[in-house]
């Protein structure tokens, strides 16, 4: 048997990097959050009275209401289309037409994802721009005049339209992994159960959605972190307005951080943003952990 | 009955990723178009003359040569710098199984999941004080250590089925532990490193909200920051916002087609082993 000892040392620049950028800035950043910190001069102790400020803050509520909104539109209902998108792709167009449409098909709908966020914004925020915006200028030349709208500065519609360019973003990555996840599936089992009369859905449903579970719930856990996670976007279309209607918890941060000098605060913020992150990343090991027993029996 | 079905889905789908696409060809129609042409024609036409007046203004004006080179000089030096120190992590954690290995791989894990705003102003303090703000140095330490968490991650699993009998070989032939690494573990998983690499490159490419904070100074800015700052600019209007948006969209989207295989390659490594 080799000796293990000896590659510790190949450890001390991953560990040493880590410790300066990740380990010190989080603790330090725990540490700020029970103070008063304008960003100059000495920090003030202030315990929890961030944390017991931020239950009281209708804007810390609204960017969290938001935040399930953005759930839905980077997470849930991704996964619903992708499952439908992929299966389809896989069983039926990959099959009966050939497989390099399916790719090609599933490259298209993948394309959003390569692009800079940043750049998602501009794009978009030139399409729902009200004055010379696409969006608009179509719905005129169709003569549905009243549907055009201001969709991004108006709090009715705001969240909604920046929903809508998440499902467009995001659709592609659940397509992509659902795709490959099938090719697990044992095609016998299609055959078996077309034999027994299961129709498509009941195929889909029982066959394909049961076996590419795992691949449902890596899905769903990083692309509902990625929505806690959601900045670009919003600091490129909305910043957070009209109003609070589309703040999220990192603008929100930023905004204390950089914009109205509340350091504390902020820090505050971005804490509990990381401890449900962590927590929710927490519950996505067990559950993989869960399925690799399962699969060892 | 399959016979009719099968125009029928073939046309949902078409529909659907035109509805995609249909952005990326708005863009692409209405960069070229004089601000005359889109006032009157509106967004769904063709430009009346090839205009690319618009394309070389803007270029101009943000400098997108430098802004270019900016993100390619910090993705470049991430990408390289956080595949070196992913392979050695994982090089002592996969093959060498220190002790402590899970918790290792639990922390770099976790690392790589936690949202950038809980490092921000600690490391923007920071970097004050050493005096790296606004600096190009200060970003690719920062994401080569992020990157590197991700990468420890991946590459462990892959080096803990690395096959035991080259390095009992190696061992053989007298070779250190840096002899193995270099010459034997490194060109075996060349195929993963490069897609480590490839991931590297157009993540740092893409990020926003970190290059946002530390690259204030115009010249040090990376494409996403310098186009997304500009965004609300009043002087901006329909022909320049898609010109604008175009040059964003041309390199991720030349990207994506250079590296398409190893991007479709490297996507579920990550997820599901």
């Amino acid at each position: 048997m080799r000796s293990n000892r000896g590659y510790a040392a190949f450890l001390i620049p991953g560990a040493i990097l880590s410790l300066v950028v990740i380990v010190v800035p989080l603790v330090m950043n725990v540490a700020i959050s029970f103070t008063r910190w304008q960003g100059v001069g000495t920090p003030e102790w202030i315990g929890l009275d961030n944390y017991s400020r931020l239950l009281e803050d209708d804007n810390f509520w609204a960017s969290f209401r938001n935040i399930i909104f953005l759930i839905f539109a980077m997470a849930v209902i991704p996964t619903a289309i992708g499952l439908v998108l992929a299966a389809v792709l896989f069983d039926y167009v990959a099959k009966r037409v050939g497989p390099r449409t399916a790719s090609a098909f599933r490259s298209g709908f993948y394309l959003p994802q390569v692009l800079p966020v940043a750049v998602t914004g501009i794009v978009w925020g030139w399409i729902l721009n009200p004055s010379f915006g696409a969006l608009n200028a179509i719905l005129t030349n169709a003569g549905l005049d009243a549907l055009a709208k201001n969709w991004l500065g108006d709090p009715t519609y705001a969240l909604y339209s920046v929903m809508v360019m998440l499902i467009w973003f995001q659709v592609g990555y659940p397509v992509v992994m659902f795709m490959s996840g099938l090719q697990r599936v044992d095609p016998e089992l299609y055959e078996a159960a077309s034999i027994d009369g299961a129709n498509w859905w009941q195929r889909f449903i029982r066959i394909a959605v049961y076996q590419i579970k795992p691949e449902i719930y890596v899905v769903l856990v990083t692309t509902t972190i990625a929505a806690l996670k959601v900045f670009g976007q919003i600091f490129v279309l909305t910043r957070g307005g009209p109003g609070n209607a589309t703040l999220v918890p990192s603008y929100f941060a930023y905004q204390n951080f950089f914009e109205k000098a509340q350091v504390g605060y902020g820090s505050a913020i971005a804490t509990v943003l990381t401890l449900i992150i962590v927590a929710l990343s927490v519950v996505f090991l067990r559950i993989q952990a869960r399925g690799e027993q399962k699969d060892a029996l | 009955m399959n016979r009719a079905i099968r125009p029928a889905v073939l046309a949902t789908l078409t529909v659907l990723v035109l509805l995609v696409l249909s952005p990326f060809a708005l863009v692409a129609l209405n960069a070229f178009k004089r601000p005359a042409d889109y006032a009157t024609n509106g967004p769904l036409s063709l430009p009346d003359s090839l205009y690319f007046k618009g394309l070389t203004d803007f270029w101009i004006r943000v400098d997108f040569g430098e802004k270019l080179w900016n993100s390619f000089f910090i993705s470049g030096s991430v990408a390289v710098l956080a595949v070196i120190v992913s392979v050695l992590n994982a090089y002592a954690l996969g093959i060498g199984r220190v002790r402590g290995r899970s918790l290792f791989l639990i922390f770099f894990l976790l690392a790589n999941l936690l949202p950038q705003e809980a490092l921000v102003y600690p490391l923007y303090y920071l970097s004050k004080e050493v005096g790296l703000y606004n600096t190009q140095t200060a970003v690719i330490i920062i994401f080569t250590a992020i990157q590197s968490a991700f990468g420890t991650y991946l590459l462990s699993s892959v080096y803990a089925v690395f096959p035991r009998e080259m390095l009992e070989a190696a061992a053989i032939d007298g070779a250190g532990k840096v002899r193995t690494l270099w010459r034997v573990v490194v060109p075996i998983s060349w195929p993963s490193l490069s897609v480590l690499f490839t991931f590297f490159f157009i993540w740092t490419w893409n990020e926003f909200f970190l290059p946002l904070v530390f690259l204030i100074s115009n010249d040090k800015q990376t494409v996403p920051v310098a186009l997304g700052v500009l965004q609300g600019d009043r002087l901006m209007d329909a022909t320049t916002t898609s010109a604008s948006a175009l040059l964003g969209i041309a390199p991720a989207v030349l990207f994506f087609l250079i590296f398409q295989r190893t991007l479709s390659r490297g996507i579920m490594s990550g997820a599901v082993k």
